[in-house]
């Protein structure tokens, strides 16, 4: 039962670096989009893609928490009694760029639209470093599972760093990617040639950090380095055929199918992640199975993701399509 | 409530900073609780309105505040995610040994937040595109998931004041009845009383900013209609919380009778309590300050006779009391701000029995232009009796507060950076809403619609690039 409630936590790990990534990552280009004039139509293309879908990617990092805390009650005290000033900081990152990003929406002056696009802007850009760091740290077993790590060690290291930055650059290159296609979709040639040529960059710095990190895990995380290039190879595999297919498709000009590949890329990596920890949750002193709350615990938590998976799936799908229809229309 | 929690000896450094912080952003979320759970269905029943009637004030109004509930809704989401980190960050004791089983009604709610989430996005910004009917329809599971949202949450909350639902084995949980946790004994009580709370609150708060533009003269039919949906919910759900909100307090007094005896302020045990208005007590159990007495009311309340035996709270030691005063203070608040408000919506049907113009009586205007602000503070005041009346316990009778807290340091910095950040988010909300409201009276005043709203990016988008419009300033 643990193994099935591992497996929930880490699809929800997943879909949230894939669709709630993008998110951040389009507030990457909204910071790096220039001053108000050149940056406008880019910024509108990222207002209107975002809009409609944010609350409900930004729900998968509440569906890890929640399963985290209620699944594996230690691990999740221990991780945060540990990496409280990432998760912190994270955590205030998340309240500016919602708020931020709600306000920009339907405020009216240049002003106003600057700060609040700045808040959500420079918070899109923290919030995925930290929580990035948060991973590395758990990744690299420096969690102790009695919780009251090193406060600062514990983030402060080169997997974190490694976590980070790679969480910045994956999240842009999500972004770009959907923009390219959103850009597509509204017959904007001038934002997709725009997103196209940031995605192409984002994707090539992505493999880049991607392959040096490699040498960073040998050294700090070896434990995680020999499973990522043992059981867990065939993933790291996909996500680089994946990620290569994705950048060849983009510089041969396609707009859509680049997106699946991209989101591909970003899911075998978390999932390569997860198997590479099995059968541990921090780094090789907690099991999954000495983690695991109580069975009649778990099986809820595998009810709710049965109940998740047949109404709110098919709900985020309606969402989905309807926004790819146009029928959702940013004010 | 936060600066009289005085720490007592012993007590852990991070406890004070961190009941403060948990504290401060439960109470600011908590003000954008009501606008989730009941604004959308507010703005649904304009909506309906409109839609069978063709009815274009109605569905002016729906719009509107649909776009307002957007706002809220994202300040509710992200200040909703800091609580959930400050379950682990605050309070990493309790998630340690309880979150096996106090995790799961949130488990569930994460459930409804996700429907909730899906269709507030549909219905917010499917007005434009959307076929009428079809949108009206993607509007209420927002309502039906705001509900079960409630009652998820709060049954965590009630949890924490009637533990139940585990088995305890050399201190750690070692089974889990799912059932007896969701449906603990505080359950139902508690989260009908929220649920109540949020249509209040937000009822009477969004008829009230009609009330006071109609007491400034703009007494058309828009405003009527803006006034008259809302403040009827809120004054419809008023005498049912008043039922719900007695047998609440019965339920405390045979369940906590402590945070009762601190809730009616009565030192010893004994019969023909009374029931104190105002008035503070010392730690010896004596009662100073200004306040009225009823004699034998308390008794006559909680068990139907004078004779009725209540618990005083020096039948504990100190430590094991709440701060009394607190508790006792925020009863008499929410007890008689509920009242009023009970007896505004009496006045309310009054006058619509008589047929009598609402819009005529200033006085009633006025009242019902600060209801929304008192059913706020009878909301906060309630919380305030629940939460630091249930002290020194964070689960009641099981695990102390002090025994929960972070070890951690910089606790006050984090409340700092909080108390900065929720500042500036709930000034930056009151100026955007203010904005949104002034742009609409100038919409309405030279009679175009909402769209006509500059700098819209989909207008951004569908210039074309070369064009002058698309190189002005953002």
């Amino acid at each position: 039962m643990s193994g099935v409630a591992a497996t929930i936590l880490f699809l929800g790990v997943t879909l949230y670096a894939v669709l709630g990534g993008a998110d951040f990552g389009a507030g990457f280009w909204d910071l790096t989009a220039g001053g108000a004039t050149r940056g406008r139509r880019p910024r509108a293309l990222i207002d209107a893609a975002l809009g409609p879908v944010w609350e409900a990617n930004h729900v998968w990092l509440i569906f890890c928490l929640v399963v985290l805390w209620t699944a594996f009650p230690g691990a999740f005290a221990a991780i945060m009694d540990t990496l409280y000033i990432p998760l912190a900081i994270a955590a205030v990152g998340i309240v500016a760029r919602g708020a931020g990003f709600a306000f920009g929406k339907v405020s009216e002056t240049l002003s106003e639209q600057r700060i609040y696009g700045a808040a959500f802007a420079v918070s899109s850009v923290i919030t995925p470093f930290f929580l990035g760091a948060v991973a590395g740290g758990i990744a690299s077993g420096r969690v102790p599972a009695g919780g009251g790590g090193d406060p600062l060690g514990s983030w402060v290291n080169p997997t974190s760093m490694l976590g980070g930055a790679l969480a910045v650059v994956v999240c842009a290159y999500l972004a770009a990617v959907y923009l390219v296609a959103e850009a597509d979709r509204l017959d904007l040639p001038d934002l997709e040639h725009y997103f196209r040529r940031r995605a192409i960059a984002a994707g090539i710095v992505a493999g880049a950090i991607a392959f040096a990190g490699i040498f960073v895990l040998r050294d700090d995380a070896p434990r995680l380095f020999d499973h990522l290039t043992g059981i867990a190879l065939p993933l790291v595999a996909v996500s680089a055929v994946c990620g290569l297919t994705a950048l060849t498709l983009l510089c041969r000009g396609a707009s859509r199918a680049g997106r699946y590949l991209a989101a591909a890329a970003v899911a075998a990596v978390v999932g390569g992640w997860g198997v590479a920890q099995y059968p541990f949750l921090l780094g090789t002193h907690l099991t999954l199975t000495a983690a695991a709350a109580p069975d009649s615990t778990l099986r809820v938590v595998f009810a709710v993701f049965v109940v998740a998976a047949v109404t709110c799936v098919p709900s985020l799908v309606y969402l989905y399509v309807l926004e790819q229809r146009g029928q959702l229309d940013s004010h | 409530m936060l600066s009289a929690v005085v720490a007592a000896a012993g007590d852990p450094a991070q406890l004070l900073p961190a009941r403060t912080q948990m504290a401060f952003t439960l109470g600011i979320h908590i003000v954008l609780v009501p606008f989730g759970v009941a604004f959308v269905a507010l703005a649904l029943i304009a909506n309906y309105r409109g839609l069978r009637r063709g009815d274009d004030v109605a569905l002016r109004l729906a719009e509107r505040w649909s776009r307002v509930a957007a706002v809220l809704f994202a300040v509710g989401a992200v200040t909703g995610t800091v609580l959930s980190f400050e379950l682990g960050l605050l309070w990493p004791g309790l998630m340690r040994r309880f979150g096996q089983a106090y995790g799961i009604p949130f488990a569930i709610e994460g459930l409804f937040f996700f429907l909730e989430a899906i269709f507030v996005a549909i219905y917010i910004y499917g007005w434009k595109r959307m076929r009428p009917w079809p949108h009206f329809w993607a509007g209420i599971p927002v309502v039906l998931a705001g509900i079960g949202g409630t009652l998820s949450v709060i049954a965590a909350n009630s949890w924490m004041n009637a533990p139940a639902g585990y088995t305890l084995r050399h201190g750690r949980v070692v089974s889990v009845d799912p059932m007896k946790v969701i449906f603990n004994g505080a359950f139902w009580h508690e989260s009908i009383h929220m649920l109540l709370a949020a249509y209040i609150v937000a009822g009477f708060l969004v008829g009230g900013v009609y009330a006071a533009a109609m007491l400034r003269g703009r007494r058309d039919r828009y405003h009527r209609v803006g006034f008259l949906i809302p403040f009827t919910v809120a004054a419809i759900a008023m005498p049912f919380q008043i039922v719900v909100g007695d047998s609440a307090a019965r339920w405390v007094f045979n369940n906590e009778p402590v945070k009762f005896a601190a809730m009616e302020l009565i030192p010893k045990t004994t019969r023909d309590a009374p029931e104190t208005i105002g008035g503070a007590a010392s730690q010896a159990g004596e009662i100073h300050g200004p306040k009225i007495t009823l004699p034998g009311v308390a008794s006559l309340l909680s068990g139907w006779s004078t004779s009725t035996r209540v618990r005083g709270f020096t039948s504990v030691p100190p430590a094991d009391r709440p701060p009394v005063t607190i508790v006792h203070l925020a009863w008499d608040v929410m007890v008689g701000l509920g009242t009023a408000l009970l007896g505004l919506a009496a006045w309310f049907a009054l006058l619509w029995r008589r047929r009598r113009d609402l819009t005529r009586s200033t006085w009633f205007l006025r009242a019902a232009s600060v209801a929304g602000m008192a059913a706020l503070v009878t909301m906060w005041a309630g919380w305030t009796v629940t939460e630091v009346g249930r002290q020194p316990y964070i689960v009641y009778g099981v695990l102390r507060t002090r025994d929960a807290v972070t070890r951690a340091d910089g606790v006050w910095l984090s409340l700092a950076v909080v108390f900065v950040l929720y500042t500036l988010v709930a000034a930056a909300t009151f100026l955007v809403l203010r904005s949104m409201a002034r742009r609409w009276r100038r919409a309405d005043a030279a009679g175009v619609g909402d769209s006509d709203v500059p700098y819209g990016p989909a207008r951004v988008l569908e210039a074309n690039p070369s064009s002058p419009a698309a190189t002005g300033t953002r």
